[in-house]
């Protein structure tokens, strides 16, 4: 019952606030839709504990959506602990982004709308989440694709809110195009859209050849591509994230739920639920690993200029999908996730910072005419602070002196981020494609997200005001329903990485990913016993099973630390290399060090510019220079794009329109011979009565007369 | 219990001409002087007739048993019996949910023409005719009786855009009426040669017999043209546009939402299985036609300074799907292509009823003339937005599962059909969401608007009514398909097997 509830509670709430909203009220809607999102959110960290910690996987079936021969798809709720984590994810931001909107929207005139749209977005990601088949999963994905739609136009007045919001629709329908075609393929070489029947026939299908654009590519490499393409759409990635800069038009609260920490990370999700295919699928899994390198990069240098606010944290988050996706085009599935995790803490709470920020303003978003905010709000500078040393992976990495292990804590970023980056180097020694770039691109990223993460804070918050002083005096921190949930998101970007690392990508991770997700080589290389252990126990099997397994490996592995002396260090790792790369997986000190010293320097790049020569980056910004307009116009692409798709497909319309239709179809078909049977009609039409429909009796008469008398005389014969 | 009413399929075909021949006695009874009863009299007798019409369509469904492949509720009245002519009604599961279809629209239809002012008793008859005529279409199981109803409804259709359409009603009633008869005569030849080949025109025997391969272009070629035209595939799809703009809106609701299906319906009870060799060698063919219908009329759509133009070339865009996936001849492609018919039929006939929503208040239907309308009429606006978002194919509306279950279909044959479908359904949200965003929101700039209200309870019924019927089937797409199955299990194998028999020789 209680998966069913979380799923479809918010789907219930949000059809009361929209269709209803006017008779029970804006009060009576936000209440409707909070109660049941919070209920959702509280019943998943029951489950997440049941699933993920408890290792009760389940699938319930609801209903058939569509049968047709083997074509055979069903609604389903599937709880395995990939999808626990993602429920509490979703509807943990999601509530407190529904509680955070009672501040935040109590001006709106359209609430119980706005309301509506949010827990429809929720049902519709947890459908995608939740999803047992690829087929419910793009139900999901078009679904938040819709809730997206509706939430960047929400303020449809505004002509650049409706543009921005069918750009988005647009740019994630090219993507979902691939997705499409991937599910198609799918169902052609595998006969069925299941999870469970398509992974477990992967290995089948490793020669299988199709055609595909007059080319023959491998089948599992073609499917795993074209699914990537939907996930580019969705996740923004280099070539299609034209949209979600734009997509910062609709309110905040949608931006930090939707725009940061759930639906853009769906494509992120995709990848690492579909990762026996991108196992199979080397030559895909590069493109993804470059594709999201490149991003991570590109898009860090597009938030060097930016001077919106919530577009700097927009880039920010493009550039932290990139990292997520280099992971998994690695195989690093279980570090994407983590970062998938952590990063929605901290990104979350990054957007509705900002949102308080704006609301403090009364809308204002532009941040050259912002500055010196931390005396007027200083809650509001604390936990953007907080948010800012989670993102740019503040911590210390773990040192040795004197024989004791110190170190290795931070915020959040510092455990997902940095472990992204150094196995990306791990990665590299074993010779993985790219994996070495990635990991160059990973510290040049991390210190350009540093950089302009403290450019942030320091032109919001520090300096002197450079807006009207009437705005500046009447600035204040919100009250506790918005401040209440950025509290509890900040405790989750300081703890949440420490907290959750064992389970994740540690030692636990065996048993907690179960057969959801491989632990990845940092697990199995710095704890192969639990490896064994869990392999023992069934991996595919009944991860309950696993899990008593892991326990006992746990105990096996207190005697074996105390006979050998010393188990995770240096030496065993030597040992470990010889047979398994994956073993004793420890990066050098160097490069665990790399990523804190470039986040240092970032962080006083930044206050040079920013604090010491305060209206440095200003004047430089004015002097601008080629590279500035070039970052500043985001390298140009929407200028492109315009150029190419809009204005091309607008001329191909006219074309066909103009011309095709017009003039050649029409033109040579019935009108000319309408032209020709009308004068010789008219020449005739003295006699007759001239009313078209006479003709067409006439006609219709003579044709039925003509058959008769063909049937009369055949029948005569 | 009804299973011994074997005449209930004639019943259901002629209780809407019954309806006409009262209206008409009713009209021609009535003094001048009280036109205005005569007016309100005929609506209500055609609402009430079409209200019976579909109870007895409802009997009929539920009379219908979906395991049983070949045709049920067979009616035969012996008629130039030497000759093998006759009269013979039957349906099976590929016509049966058509004529579920017309009936549930007709219903709708006359709701919506509340705006037709003149001549109120004459458009009554000519949409019961049709009515009689359309079901009568997907009835008919003898070639005569067919072609008769086939062409026939031609008639009344060309007589509601003649008389009460738009101020262009000539020429696009004349295009309309040039277009299809082009097709038909051929057809009609066709036909005659059928008859004298296997001397019958009973289409069960038909379905059987064994059509030379030779023969059987030539008679590909004759139905392709009739039925092409009807569908309406690229490049005789021009009619349709004209034909839409002009119609009265309940025209254009019966237009896109059953006659459309009729070239559809042909295919798959003529074209498939009487000539499998000839459909298989031009499949090619109608797949190159299909995408570039889907891609080209797309992008057209897109360019309509006309909402309901613009519905139109998205109704030809729509139809690719549907020929695309009859003849990728696999259970997901024809199914798909079923399922396709039926939801466009809701979706297309909702939003034709959107814009006469419109169009009834301002009477005009330039995109340029709205803008803005969510600020005075919310209740449309969402319902309109329901429906662009299934006619975009949306998951969860009925719109998805046509498209995705012909693409699934069609990429079972070759990767480029799957792959230009997909790229239309990119287009459709485009043109779908533009004309949205400049029909419904932005600022109300327009002061004629200011005093346009919201949808009135009829047409809120009416277009909920289609709501509810596009989402139950987008969620549970078996209820379509399951009726379905057998039949099209049944036209597959035969196909199958007749290809296979060919190849052997």
């Amino acid at each position: 019952m209680a998966p069913i509830i979380v799923v479809f509670g918010p789907l219930l709430a949000s059809i009361i606030a929209g269709i209803f909203g006017n008779i029970i009220g804006h009060r009576a809607s936000q209440i409707v839709t909070t109660f049941f999102v919070v209920l959702a959110a509280a019943l998943s960290w029951y489950l997440f504990f049941d699933v993920a910690m408890g290792g009760h996987t389940q699938t319930i079936e609801l209903a058939t959506w569509m049968s047709v021969g083997n074509f055979d798809v069903s609604w389903d709720i599937k709880l395995d602990t990939l999808s626990a984590t993602m429920l509490i994810v979703v509807n943990t931001v999601s509530a407190l982004v529904h509680i955070y909107s009672w501040g935040y929207m109590s001006h709106d005139p359209h609430r119980a709308r706005f309301f509506s749209y949010l827990s429809l977005f929720t049902f519709a990601m947890l459908m995608l989440v939740t999803s047992d088949n690829f087929l419910q999963l793009f139900f999901g994905w078009e679904g938040v694709g819709l809730a997206s739609y509706l939430l960047i136009g929400f303020w449809y007045k505004k002509k650049s809110a409706n543009d921005a919001a069918i750009k988005a629709f647009v740019t994630n329908r090219v993507g979902d195009f691939g997705f499409a075609l991937g599910i198609m393929a799918l169902f052609h070489v595998f006969g069925s859209v299941d999870f469970d029947v398509v992974f477990s026939h992967v290995a089948d299908h490793s020669e299988t050849v199709l055609a595909f654009a007059g080319m023959e590519f491998n089948a599992i490499e073609l499917i795993a591509f074209l699914l990537f393409i939907g996930a580019m759409g969705k996740s923004a990635q280099f070539f299609l994230h034209v949209w979600l800069p734009d997509a910062m038009e609709g309110p905040t609260p949608v931006s930090a739920l939707i725009h940061a920490a759930t639906m853009v990370t769906a494509g992120v999700f995709l990848v690492c639920r579909a990762f026996p295919i991108y196992e199979a699928a080397p030559a895909a899994s590069a493109i993804v690993t470059v594709i999201g390198a490149t991003t991570a990069i590109f898009a860090a240098t597009i938030g060097l200029a930016q001077n919106d606010i919530k577009r700097v944290v927009a880039y920010s988050t493009c550039s932290q999908l990139g990292y997520m996706f280099f992971a998994a085009g690695l195989g690093l599935y279980s570090a994407a996730m983590f970062h998938l995790f952590t990063h929605a803490f901290f990104k979350a709470l990054l957007f509705l910072g900002c949102g308080a920020v704006i609301h403090g303003l009364h809308d204002e978003q532009d941040m050259r005419k912002m500055g010196g905010l931390y005396k007027m709000m200083p809650m509001t500078w604390v936990l953007m602070l907080i948010g800012t040393l989670a993102l740019t992976g503040v911590g210390i990495p773990p040192f040795t002196i004197g024989g004791m292990e110190l170190g290795g804590f931070g915020f959040a970023g510092f455990y997902s981020k940095d472990m992204i980056i150094e196995e990306a180097f791990m990665m590299g020694q074993e010779g993985k494609f790219f994996a070495m770039g990635a990991f160059w691109i990973g510290i040049g990223a991390a210190l350009l997200t540093s950089f302009y993460s403290w450019r942030l804070i320091f032109m919001t918050f520090h300096g002197s005001f450079r807006g009207k002083q009437k705005d500046y005096e009447h600035a204040h921190d919100s009250g506790w329903v918005m401040t209440g949930p950025l509290v509890l998101l900040a405790i989750g970007a300081v703890f949440a990485g420490a907290f959750f690392k064992d389970s994740f990508v540690g030692k636990d991770a065996f048993a907690y990913w179960g057969d959801s997700l491989p632990a990845g080589p940092y697990a199995e290389g710095n704890y192969p016993e639990y490896a064994e252990a869990y392999a023992s126990g069934g991996y595919g099997g009944d991860a309950h099973a696993a899990d008593d397994h892991g326990e006992a490996a746990a105990d096996d592995h207190a005697a074996d630390t105390h006979a050998d002396a010393g188990y995770g260090d240096a030496a065993h790792g030597d040992e470990a290399h010889g047979d398994d790369g994956h073993h004793g997986h420890h990066p050098p000190t160097w490069v665990l060090w790399a990523p804190f010293i470039v986040t240092w320097l970032g962080f006083g790049l930044a206050w040079w510019f920013y604090v010491t020569k305060e209206g440095l980056g200003a004047r430089i910004a004015a002097n601008g220079g080629p590279v500035h307009a070039f970052l500043s116009n985001k390298w140009y692409f929407d200028e492109m794009y315009n150029f190419v798709f809009v204005k091309g497909s607008k001329a191909l319309g006219d074309l066909f329109w103009k011309v095709g239709d017009v003039r050649i179809i029409d033109g040579f078909g019935p009108n000319g011979f309408a032209a020709t049977a009308m004068a010789t009609a008219r020449r005739v039409a003295r006699a007759q009565s001239g009313f078209l429909y006479h003709y067409a009796f006439v006609m219709l008469i003579g044709v039925l007369g003509f058959t008769l008398w063909i049937v009369a005389g055949a029948g005569g014969n | 219990m009804f299973g011994e009413i074997e005449s209930l399929l004639t019943v259901l075909t002629f209780v809407p001409t019954l309806g006409a021949l009262v209206i008409a006695v009713l009209r021609f009874t009535t003094r001048p002087e009280n036109q205005d009863i005569t007016d309100r009299n005929s609506r209500a007798v055609a609402f009430w007739t079409t209200i019976i019409t579909f109870g007895i369509s409802c009997l009929m469904l539920w009379e219908f048993d979906p395991s049983i492949s070949g045709f049920q509720m067979i009616h035969e009245v012996t008629w130039l019996e030497q000759i093998g002519l006759g009269y013979r009604m039957g349906v099976d599961g590929i016509s049966v949910l058509f004529v579920m279809l017309t009936t549930f629209l007709m219903p709708i239809c006359i709701l919506a023409s509340g705006a037709i002012k003149n001549r109120v008793a004459d458009y009554m008859i000519a949409f019961l005719l049709l009515e009689t005529l359309m079901i009568g279409v997907f009835t008919a199981l003898d070639l005569v009786l067919f072609y008769i109803f086939f062409e026939g409804g031609l008639i009344p259709m060309f007589i509601i855009i003649g008389v009460w359409g738009g101020q262009n009603r000539v020429y696009a009633a004349f295009k309309f009426f040039l277009y299809t008869l082009f097709g038909s005569v051929l057809m009609l030849v066709a036909m005659i040669f059928m008859f004298l080949e296997a001397s019958t025109t009973n289409i069960i025997t038909l379905l059987d017999h064994p059509f030379d391969i030779d023969v059987q272009n030539w008679l590909w070629l004759a139905f392709f043209a009739s039925f092409a035209v009807k569908m309406p595939m690229w490049p005789v799809h021009t009619w349709l546009p004209d034909a839409h703009v002009q119609a009265p809106t309940a025209g254009s609701v019966i237009l896109a939402g059953v006659l459309l299906k009729m070239g559809g319906y042909g295919f798959l009870r003529f074209s498939l299985p009487m000539f499998p060799n000839a459909s298989d060698y031009f499949a090619p063919l109608v797949f190159a036609l299909s995408i570039i219908a889907i891609i080209y009329t797309s992008l057209v759509a897109f360019r309509q300074t006309d909402i309901k133009k613009l519905i139109a070339y998205s109704s030809v865009a729509h139809m690719g799907f549907v020929t695309m996936g009859l003849f990728a001849m696999n259970e997901t492609g024809v199914q798909g292509a079923i399922f396709q018919m039926i939801s466009h039929g809701f979706i297309s006939g909702a939003l034709f009823l959107c814009v006469g929503v419109i169009y009834d208040r301002m009477h005009t239907r330039e995109i340029a003339f709205y803008g803005g309308l969510v600020h005075r009429m919310p209740v449309y606006a969402a319902i309109f937005a329901l429906f662009t978002m299934a006619n975009v194919g949306l998951p969860g509306t009925s719109g998805f599962v046509g498209e995705i279950m012909t693409m699934v279909g069609a990429y079972q044959v070759s990767w480029w059909i799957a792959t230009g479908a997909a790229a239309g359904v990119i287009l459709s949200a485009m043109y779908m969401l533009t004309v949205y965003r400049n029909v419904v929101f932005g600022e109300m700039t327009n002061p004629k608007l200011e005093t346009i209200t919201d949808v009135d309870m009829k047409e809120a019924g009416m277009l909920g009514i289609l709501a509810i019927a596009t989402l139950v089937l987008g969620v549970s797409s078996t209820l379509v398909t399951d009726v379905t199955a057998a039949s099209v299990d049944n036209l597959i194998s035969n196909y199958q097997a007749a290809l296979e028999a060919a190849a052997a020789q």
